[in-house]
């Protein structure tokens, strides 16, 4: 069956360009960059041009990337780092309820470990707002922690604002860009931001943290003096050379066209499906995500009922064993938990053609209407 | 997705809903597997037991049967039905234990998920039929013009006391491919398909208590509800009041059972029955546990319409007994009936099934007051 792939949010496929240089690098680039010969040298040098091409896409200097396992080490070595380096008797981190499970299980750690953290809700848009953080910050504060984008619904913060407001507080600003990397700018004003190479046509593998020069850093592993012992372990140059191919190759004129089907998609579900509403509708929102609410049926089995049809998309949130609790996201925005688990998400990318889109819209249409008519819970008075 | 009919396995990672899945998929029949994820066995840590993992609903489970529909290359989802099951299973099962009653809530599962929420879903993503590992057989009375359930060919794993609750409709729906074959023949097909699973053993415990501790289960629910058990202790009295000893809560003893009771006056003693109004367990001779009657309400007439004169059946008041000749009196209500056995019967157990045979027939079934 031919596959359509609408969950780019999860991950995305690897783009030509990319492959090409993870192959040629994966076949030649052999050496330990830590070595003195030239095997090595040539390794450093590579690793060291990814850096710089990273360090360019997020407009800060080479020697403020610490390359990564991938975005949930550069999240946690962010929110680990700076709170176990700060020497405050008492420690409040400030983060939200929608973050990722990279910062919001790093945080239930802390808390475990005696630091005070707030979870700031959002509004019933996704949307954070900026005074209801600086209402939190006291004297205890040594890290706010507020995402960029939003991976499920695709609502993005006012991250600018907030990390006026932290540097305005001395306190440490980190933002989770994984999701905004790729799809609209970067912000560049943070201490420090998490990027993720397998959300922008890369390999798995390969993350990177960026962090401010002056900001004080406890390793979350013990080894090595690799990436200037911050991230110890031998470096993994192909995926890095792949990320810097990649970070290179983004273009955010391609991600209109992304915008103009995402908004396709979205006005012809609203207009053909009754009983639907887009989550964080109004909010400025990631071009390519719409996270939509469909009355009186279970996300997860229109996310089946449209795999078997051959689309793939999500529900937003999936633990272990492939089964699915309610999305805090959608709950920390005020919806019950019913609705919660009535929204699916449509994450676009790249690959995604006009076609696709009229496609997945018929399969829709076809399977909301199937799921309706053996739901006990749908009446369309509701 | 107007290829041929397909099917929804319910696959729980055993051997016979794998067989099931491998024989529909051999046939050619368009298999989609499932696994139902009811419950969470990291909930109520105290009462998870070394059988934690290996059980119902662990990852474990749910890698078996992963790993089954890799081999037969069949889509396949886990699916969260943890709401329905606390709403219609568990929370039934601790009250009916806290009203005196032993329930099953293998039928109350069969009954509300897995032939109610299951099957809708399995509808609802384009599924024609749903398949389970149930040992147990469907067929068409055309005369009738209904479905009828009737017993497994191999007598000793029939599972038909627990699905005397099915509907026309749901019959309909459902098949159970392993009604025509024996145990053993289903562990060798499965060895002959080469399923991973052929030699698993199989889970006896209900599977969200899989240490098998009703009372620590009901416990430890309490209090994970915020409002632990109250007071239960109670006096162990015989039927003509005399008190011979002090019991730790009602809900801790079941009728027949003779273990447990922590009192000694000679002869062995059973519980007869228990009173949750007055915190009372009632014990006596064993010759005390027999009784020749009973009404079972809420019944499903699943074979045939509801009787309007008494009609003579074969009687079953729980898994394992052996169903006894008796004779069942229509009352006011379809829904109600009386229950005289020819013989009197051992424990007759309220909360249980009383599920009514004629021969493989099921008649229908309901539950003992």
């Amino acid at each position: 069956m031919n596959r359509r792939y609408f969950d780019h949010n999860a991950t995305t496929p690897v783009s030509p360009v990319v492959l090409d240089v993870y192959m040629q690098a994966l076949q030649r680039m052999y050496g330990n960059a830590s070595s003195i010969h030239r095997t090595g040298q040539e390794a450093r040098q590579a690793l060291e041009q990814a850096r710089r091409q990273v360090a360019s896409y997020l407009s800060c200097e080479p020697k403020e990337v610490i390359f990564t396992s991938g975005g949930t080490e550069a999240d946690n070595l962010a929110v680990f780092g700076v709170v176990r380096a700060s020497r405050k008797p008492r420690r409040r981190v400030i983060t939200t309820a929608i973050e990722h499970p990279a910062v919001l299980n790093a945080c239930m750690q802390l808390e475990r470990e005696d630091v005070e953290v707030l979870y700031v809700p959002p509004g019933g848009d996704g949307v954070v707002d900026p005074e209801a953080i600086r209402r939190c910050i006291n004297a205890d504060t040594v890290l706010i922690s507020v995402m960029h984008a939003n991976n499920e619904v695709g609502t993005i913060q006012p991250v600018a604002e907030i990390a006026g407001m932290a540097r305005e507080h001395g306190i440490p600003f980190h933002s989770d860009g994984v999701q905004a990397a790729g799809k609209i700018p970067v912000q560049a004003g943070v201490d420090l931001y998490a990027v993720s190479a397998h959300k922008l046509y890369a390999p798995k593998g390969v993350g990177a943290l960026r962090v401010r020069n002056g900001v004080a850093l406890q390793p979350l592993m013990f080894g090595g003096r690799h990436e200037q012992g911050r991230r110890p372990g031998t470096e993994n140059v192909p995926a890095a050379l792949a990320f810097g191919a990649a970070v290179e190759n983004i273009s955010l004129e391609r991600m209109d066209r992304v915008r103009r089907m995402r908004d396709r998609l979205e006005s012809a579900i609203l207009e053909r499906v009754p009983g639907t509403r887009v989550n964080g509708a109004g909010a400025p929102r990631l071009p390519n995500t719409t996270n939509i609410c469909f009355d009186g049926i279970g996300g997860e089995a229109l996310v089946i009922a449209l795999d078997l049809a051959g689309f793939a998309v999500s529900t937003g949130a999936a633990c272990s064993s492939g089964a699915v609790a309610p999305s805090h996201v959608l709950t920390a925005m005020g919806l019950t938990a019913r609705q919660a688990r009535s929204s699916v998400r449509f994450s676009l990318g790249e690959s995604n053609t006009e076609e696709d889109v009229d496609e997945l819209v018929k399969a829709i249409v076809e399977a909301v209407e199937r799921l309706r008519r053996v739901s006990p819970d749908w009446s369309p008075h509701d | 997705m107007t290829e041929a009919p397909s099917v929804a396995v319910a696959m729980s990672g055993g051997v016979d809903s794998s067989t099931v899945a491998a024989l529909l998929h051999k046939r050619g029949t368009r298999v989609i597997g499932f696994t139902m994820q009811l419950w969470d066995q990291r909930r109520l840590p105290q009462v998870a037991g070394e059988g934690a993992t290996g059980r119902c609903c662990s990852l474990d489970d749910v890698y078996d049967a992963r790993r089954v529909a890799d081999q037969l290359g069949i889509p396949y989802y886990v699916v969260n039905f943890e709401a329905e099951f606390e709403e219609r299973v568990v929370k039934p099962f601790v009250a009916e234990y806290l009203a005196g009653r032993t329930p099953i809530p293998c039928t109350l599962c069969n009954n509300h998920v897995k032939f109610r929420s299951f099957l809708e879903m399995a509808k609802g993503v384009g599924a024609e039929w749903i398949a389970t590992g149930h040992y147990a057989r469907i067929r068409y009375d055309g005369a009738a013009g209904r479905r009828q359930l009737l017993r497994a060919v191999d007598r000793s794993k029939d599972q038909t006391y627990f699905l005397f609750g099915l509907t026309q409709e749901q019959l309909a729906q459902t098949m159970f491919p392993l009604g025509e074959l024996t145990k053993t023949q289903v562990r060798e097909l499965a060895r002959q398909l080469g399923l991973s699973v052929a030699e698993k053993d199989e889970s006896q415990e209900i599977c969200f208590i899989p240490n098998g501790d009703y009372a620590a289960f009901l416990e430890a629910y309490f209090q994970d509800q915020g409002a632990p058990l109250g007071r239960t202790r109670g006096e162990i009295v015989t039927a003509d009041g005399r008190v011979l000893g002090e019991h730790a809560g009602v809900h801790r003893f079941t009728i027949g059972q003779r273990k447990g009771l922590g009192v000694a006056v000679g002869e062995p003693l059973y519980v007869i029955t228990t009173d949750p109004g007055a915190q009372r367990v009632v014990v006596g001779a064993e010759k005390q546990l027999f009784r020749d009657r009973l009404f079972a309400h809420s019944m499903n007439w699943v074979s045939i319409d509801p009787p309007e004169a008494p009609l003579r059946a074969e009687v079953k008041i729980r898994n394992k007994h052996e169903a006894a000749p008796a004779t069942v009196f229509p009352t006011g209500s379809p829904e109600r009936v009386e229950i005289r056995f020819d013989e009197p019967q051992r424990a007759v157990t309220p909360g249980q099934a009383a599920v009514l045979y004629d021969g493989d027939l099921v008649l229908g079934g309901g539950w003992i007051e």
